[in-house]
């Protein structure tokens, strides 16, 4: 099937297609673009907005090109008069029963639905009516839902229910009634949302948002007393860039620093130190298991959907989790530990602000769990797209920031810090770190390409030391259950699982830059960034997280040594069962 | 298990024993009682009058008769109904209190109970069923078994060769046999689109699937539509039998019916006779000892009406939210779980094993040109016989509104007559003799649909009723597609606004706008059919909307908000009845003199329309 094709005519051209593909794609293929709003290739294709229909000679009413299938001998016109005035109508009616509040909506500019209507010179509602009027719901520290501003396109289900396997939303009521909900209409907070953030990608307009605090860092930044350090994730320089139109993968690490400065941070440092010690906390952890019949498999916990996923969902499995806190956390408790010590700054007044491709880093800051000595590990967590928000608020022109680096010494990462950013990125690093410990030599073999690249489950066998080692990468909650239900039923045969809760991991994570349905379904965003974290990897001089000098100093100095008590007193914590339904 | 020899057996003894039930001339010394109890007659209390036939029978030690439950003999309005066979004596309004009557009367005196006698159009008592002249233009051959047997007994469907028409199939003829005969009855869909029974049963037969699947669609939920209900109700073995058949035929082994839990006795019944279907081995592994097995299940909706279109259904069964899919794919390729599946309605099937039994030839010899057979109607609104009608396809409306329906009440006018539910669309008066087919019904503008036939009489603003069924689909809409969710809301408040006098004619423009492109834009047939009725009653009675939009008058005086009631002074003889049923005392005027009615008080509540002797009131 996939070498046959047919031949059909797209607003008179000829068209030779691949047998199975739309007319959608079919008229991509000749540069005839179908205007789309509810189509999410590959996640969401059930033809709800209407948008996309279009005339095919011989049959009644519309077909609906994103699911509808190329045929020998059809014949298809994409903007009749019928077809256009359809579509205006059907626009007309979604944007009737929505809010209209662009000037102060956080998805202004990169809204779908308002790029149509500017498209469409939509200049007055034609079809104007009762609104359907919901309240918002912002009780979860993570993702705010604004239904004013849904129009129903149910991507975020899809993403919800289809790529994750969490089915934390539905469309609930019926008719113009309907709405997207959680179970019995409660927040998003008291149900099992896991707030991995997919949705919010898959929002076409700003009906799904991150719960927004950047006001907050601004108060801090002007307060004197504090002393504000910011650290950012790996995946965030692979992707902020393109909040400033810059090419997708563009690595701006150094204009991202350059602008941390200018907003006036008094530090900016750099998670991938926290994932050098995740990594060499991780890989010490593991090597004792294997060596010391510990629990195994055991899965990595940097990434807090998933934790939060396997506390609701596998709490029987929580003894494989890895007891290390994520980087930025572990991060955090170095520097209102070893480095307000060292510096002699009251760690009270340090306000330390992760910047994070994710959401559910936002849940996680404010664990009980994530407190040493009474105070949280991080104060607060922003994401990519409110950085951008906060540089372009500062009129920053981000393009042509000059490159600095990252301040010393907390700044100082390896290539293994880097790729965390990207699925099977931590498996890579621990396993760099666990072969030269475990042969107690520094091995030239440092590229495991077997856990590379975008699969959902990545399985691999490693020699370390004479040893076979099984190894997982999985990203994605849906490939997540495959995993764990494998472990469940005895049938698992690997040590290692790494597990992101976003596809493709943090680079594709729900903080990160929202491209439009259009650009998902041509380019390979995840593999774009990616990429980019891999060639920062390749160009570092120091690519084994064990062997960072800064690491290696704070061991020294402070630590002791891996899984030391007081290593597990700041870098280690503790999950437990969670109830799935606060209700 | 039983063995066709066992079920011929069946069949004779049955046979012989229930022929009083439809021979009138039976010279057995048996009496039957039959009682009614389809959903109407039951909830006027049937089932106690059965116990109490019973109780007397028992007390007074009376041989020779038996009381039986049958399902609906049409007449609802009449209900509850009591049949004496063979005789045929038809008893109307029967309450319990009349019992004792009639068993001393008729049963042992051999007299007939005047007073229960139902009255015909011409005022005439009429002693048999069959003169009523509600029944005389009808043709039951869906409907053929309600009424004349227990559908809680398998023996009595066996006996009126039930399970026959399987037997043939299974033992002599092939699915493309069968498909062959279903295609040249020429039956049609009758869930409402009319497509051709035979071609959708050869191109499910033609689909590859390891497993297929046959479904009944008895999801009827057309305001004022109870045919499928009632077949069920009256007959479930022939739907089970047809189901059986169509399985055989497309190559399924597994069937669904998805039915109303509103259908509580529909339920109940067909939930029996699947019991009974398996005890006798016609449902299950080796039917009839060949190598086909067929079994049925119970699947209950909960009362949405889009599930009821074919493919929401399915996602329904499914365990999921009953939405639509877009189509094509077509159920016949991939249907329940993406796998090959037969949809057919209740009625469809009902007609099957005659059409098997009988043949294809003379199944069309009945009917049109293109609409074979009989189309079971619900009829209802403003006429006498309010029931459940079947008559031969080409029937026309006057027929079934007149001679069948027995005409308007209170001698008002026929307005319209409403056809194919909320997805259909009005017929006027001067298409009375259109001949009910789907052509014909389509080319005025109406559809056939699953067989609800609701009239209207002067009364009724058309405006108004286009808003009834546009809030019908509102609240019905599953939300899944733009046009459906949010353009029949825009629809309706339009509609409103013209019936509260605050509609302009841009309004009107907006309305034939919205309803084209709902119509072609929607996913399913509901949203694509929504418009329907909007689209047919500007078609007929654009003036009655011109005239709310504009002059903001409503001359069916149903629209409350414009109806300006005023008394006509050269009619009114001044009594002041007027004046005293006035809540609100808004008529004013002394004793003896013409009245006048203060519009800043009128509420227009029409009780001082109803009220006035002299018809002086009006707008």
């Amino acid at each position: 099937m996939e070498n046959e094709f047919v031949t059909l005519t797209i607003d008179g051209q000829e068209v030779k297609a691949k047998k199975g593909i739309t007319i959608l794609e079919a008229a991509k293929q000749v540069g005839i673009d179908i205007p789309t709003l509810c189509f999410l290739k590959g996640i969401n294709e059930v033809g709800d907005c209407r948008m996309c229909i279009v005339e095919v000679e011989g049959r009644r009413g519309f077909a609906t090109s994103c699911i509808q299938t190329v045929e020998e001998g059809m014949v298809v016109h994409t903007h009749t008069p019928n077809v256009l005035e359809a579509r205006h109508v059907i626009l007309d009616l979604i944007i009737s029963n929505h809010s209209k509040d662009c000037l102060t909506c956080t998805r202004s500019g990169n809204c779908e639905l308002q790029k149509l209507a500017t498209k469409f010179n939509v200049l007055n509602v034609e079809f104007e009516g009762e609104r359907t009027q919901h309240k918002i719901d912002e009780l979860s520290p993570s993702i705010v839902r604004d239904f004013n501003k849904c129009i129903l396109c149910r991507r975020c289900i899809a993403a919800c229910k289809n790529v994750q396997k969490i089915g934390a939303i539905d469309c609930i009521n019926r008719g113009f009634e309907s709405c997207i909900s959680t179970v019995g209409d409660h927040s998003l907070n008291d149900v099992n949302c896991t707030f991995c953030g997919q949705c919010i990608q898959s929002c076409p307009t700003g009906a799904l948002h991150e719960k927004e605090t950047i006001d907050d860092v601004w108060i801090k930044l002007k307060d004197p007393e504090s002393y504000v350090i910011v650290q950012t994730a790996p995946a965030v320089r692979a992707a902020l860039g393109e909040e400033f139109q810059m090419e997708i993968g563009t690595n701006v690490t150094g204009k991202m620093v350059t602008a941390l400065k200018r907003l006036g941070f008094d530090k900016v440092f750099d998670t991938n130190t926290g994932a050098d010690f995740t990594i060499t906390e991780e890989a010490n952890e593991f090597i004792e298991r294997f060596s010391k019949g510990g629990t195994l498999p055991m899965i990595t916990s940097c990434s807090p959907g998933w934790v939060k996923y396997i506390e609701m969902n596998y709490p029987e499995l929580i003894p494989h989790l890895s007891t290390c806190k994520s980087p930025h956390e572990m991060f955090g408790a170095i520097l209102k530990s070893y480095y307000a010590e060292k510096e002699g700054i009251d760690p009270r007044k340090i306000y330390v602000v992760s910047v994070m491709p994710c959401i559910a880093k936002k849940f996680e800051r404010q664990r009980e769990e994530m407190k040493n000595s009474g105070i949280y590990n991080v104060d607060n967590v922003i994401t990519t797209r409110e950085l951008a928000r906060m540089i372009k608020q500062a009129n920053i022109e981000f393009t042509k920031l000059e490159d600095t680096n990252f301040d010393s010494p907390m700044g100082e990462a390896t290539g293994a810090g880097a790729i965390f950013g990207t699925t099977g990125g931590v498996m890579e690093a621990a396993l760099r770190t666990a072969q030269d410990t475990l042969t107690g030599k520094d091995l030239e073999k440092i590229d495991f390409e077997q856990v590379r690249g975008g699969e959902g489950i990545k399985k691999a066998t490693v020699n370390i030391a004479g040893n076979e080692i099984k190894v997982v990468a999985a990203s994605g909650l849906a490939n997540a259950q495959k995993i764990m239900e494998e472990i469940k039923s005895g049938k698992a045969d690997y040590q290692f699982v790494e597990i992101m809760a976003c596809p493709g991991g943090c680079v594709m994570g729900g903080g990160q830059p929202i491209r439009s349905s259009k650009e998902r379904a041509e380019k390979d965003i995840r593999k774009l960034r990616a990429d980019c974290l891999y060639s920062i990897d390749e160009k570092s001089t120091i690519r084994k997280s064990h062997e960072n000098p800064i690491i290696k100093k704070i061991y020294k100095d402070y630590l002791e040594k891996p899984g030391s008590h007081k290593a597990h007193e700041l870098l280690h914590t503790e999950y437990e069962k969670r109830e799935k339904y606060n209700i | 298990m039983k063995t066709l020899q066992e079920i011929e057996e069946i069949r004779k003894t049955k046979r012989k024993e229930l022929d009083l039930r439809i021979n009138t001339s039976s010279d057995t010394r048996e009496k039957h009682i039959l009682i009614c109890h389809g959903t109407g007659c039951t909830s006027s209390k049937s089932p106690e009058i059965l116990k109490r036939f019973r109780e007397i029978i028992k007390e007074k030690n009376i041989e020779n008769v038996r009381v039986i439950q049958t399902g609906c003999f049409g007449l609802c309005a009449k209900g509850p109904i009591v049949i004496i066979r063979p005789e045929d004596t038809f008893y109307a309004n029967c309450k319990v209190e009349d019992c004792e009557e009639i068993i001393e009367k008729h049963i042992q005196k051999g007299e007939i109970v005047e007073r229960l006698l139902c009255k015909d159009i011409d005022g005439k008592k009429v002693q048999k069923l069959d003169e009523l002249s509600f029944y005389k233009k009808q043709k039951r051959i869906a409907l053929k078994n309600c009424g004349v047997i227990n559908p809680e007994e398998i023996d009595e469907y066996i006996a009126f060769d039930g399970y026959k028409a399987l037997e043939k199939v299974l033992t002599q003829m092939s699915p493309e046999d069968v498909i062959d005969v279903i295609t040249k009855s020429g039956l049609r869909g009758r869930g409402g689109a009319g497509f051709p029974t035979g071609k959708k049963w050869e191109l499910t037969k033609e689909s590859k699937g390891d497993q297929k699947y046959v479904v009944c669609n008895a999801d009827e939920g057309d305001p004022g539509a109870f045919m499928d209900r009632s077949i069920l109700e009256g007959d479930p073995h022939s739907v089970l039998e047809a189901m059986a058949i169509a399985a055989y035929t497309i190559g399924a082994t597994k069937g669904f019916i998805y039915v109303r839990a509103e259908y509580p006795i529909a339920v109940h019944r067909f939930q029996v006779a699947i019991d009974q279907a398996r005890e006798y081995g016609i449902l299950g592994k080796n039917i009839f000892g060949t190598n086909f097995d067929f079994d049925v299940d119970i699947r209950l909706g909960a009362g949405a009406f889009v599930c009821g279109e074919e493919t929401a259904l399915l996602e329904s069964i499914e365990g999921k939210r009953g939405q639509p899919r877009v189509k094509p794919p077509y159920p016949a390729q991939c249907g329940l779980w993406g796998k090959p599946t037969l949809i057919n309605n209740v009625e469809t099937y009902a007609n099957i094993a005659q059409i098997i039994l009988k043949g294809a030839e003379w199944y069309s010899s009945i009917g049109t040109e293109k609409s074979k057979g009989t189309k079971v109607f619900a009829l209802g609104g403003n006429v006498n016989n309010i029931g459940l009608v079947e008559v031969p396809m080409g029937t026309t409306l006057r027929e079934i509104v007149y001679d069948i329906g027995g005409g308007i009440p209170n001698g008002r006018e026929f307005k319209a007559a409403q056809t194919g539910g909320p997805s259909g669309g009005c017929i006027p008066k001067e298409h009375l003799d259109t001949p009910i087919d789907y052509e014909s019904l389509k080319q005025i503008g109406s559809m056939m649909g699953s067989g609800g036939l609701i009239v209207m009489d002067d009364t009724k603003c058309m405006v108004c009723l286009a808003k009834f069924y546009l809030e019908f689909t509102v609240s019905e809409s599953c939300g899944k597609c733009t046009p459906c969710r949010i353009g029949t809301k825009r629809m309706l408040e339009i509609l409103t606004k013209l019936c509260e006098g605050e509609g302009t004619e841009l309004d009107i423009y907006k309305l034939e706008k919205l309803a084209a492109n709902i119509q072609k834009a929607s996913i399913c047939g509901l949203g694509q059919s929504a418009p329907n009725p909007v689209i047919s009653t500007l078609k007929y009675f654009r003036e009655e909307f011109r005239e709310h939009a504009i002059q903001k008058e409503c001359r069916a005086l149903e629209c409350k908000a414009m109806s300006n009631i005023t008394i006509n002074e050269e009619l009114c003889k001044g009594c002041g009845l007027c004046q005293r049923n006035c809540p609100v005392s808004a008529i004013e005027g002394e004793s003896r003199e013409k009245r006048v009615i203060n519009q800043e008080k009128c509420i227009k509540c029409g009780t001082c329309l109803t009220s006035c002797p002299f018809k002086a009131i009006g707008n």
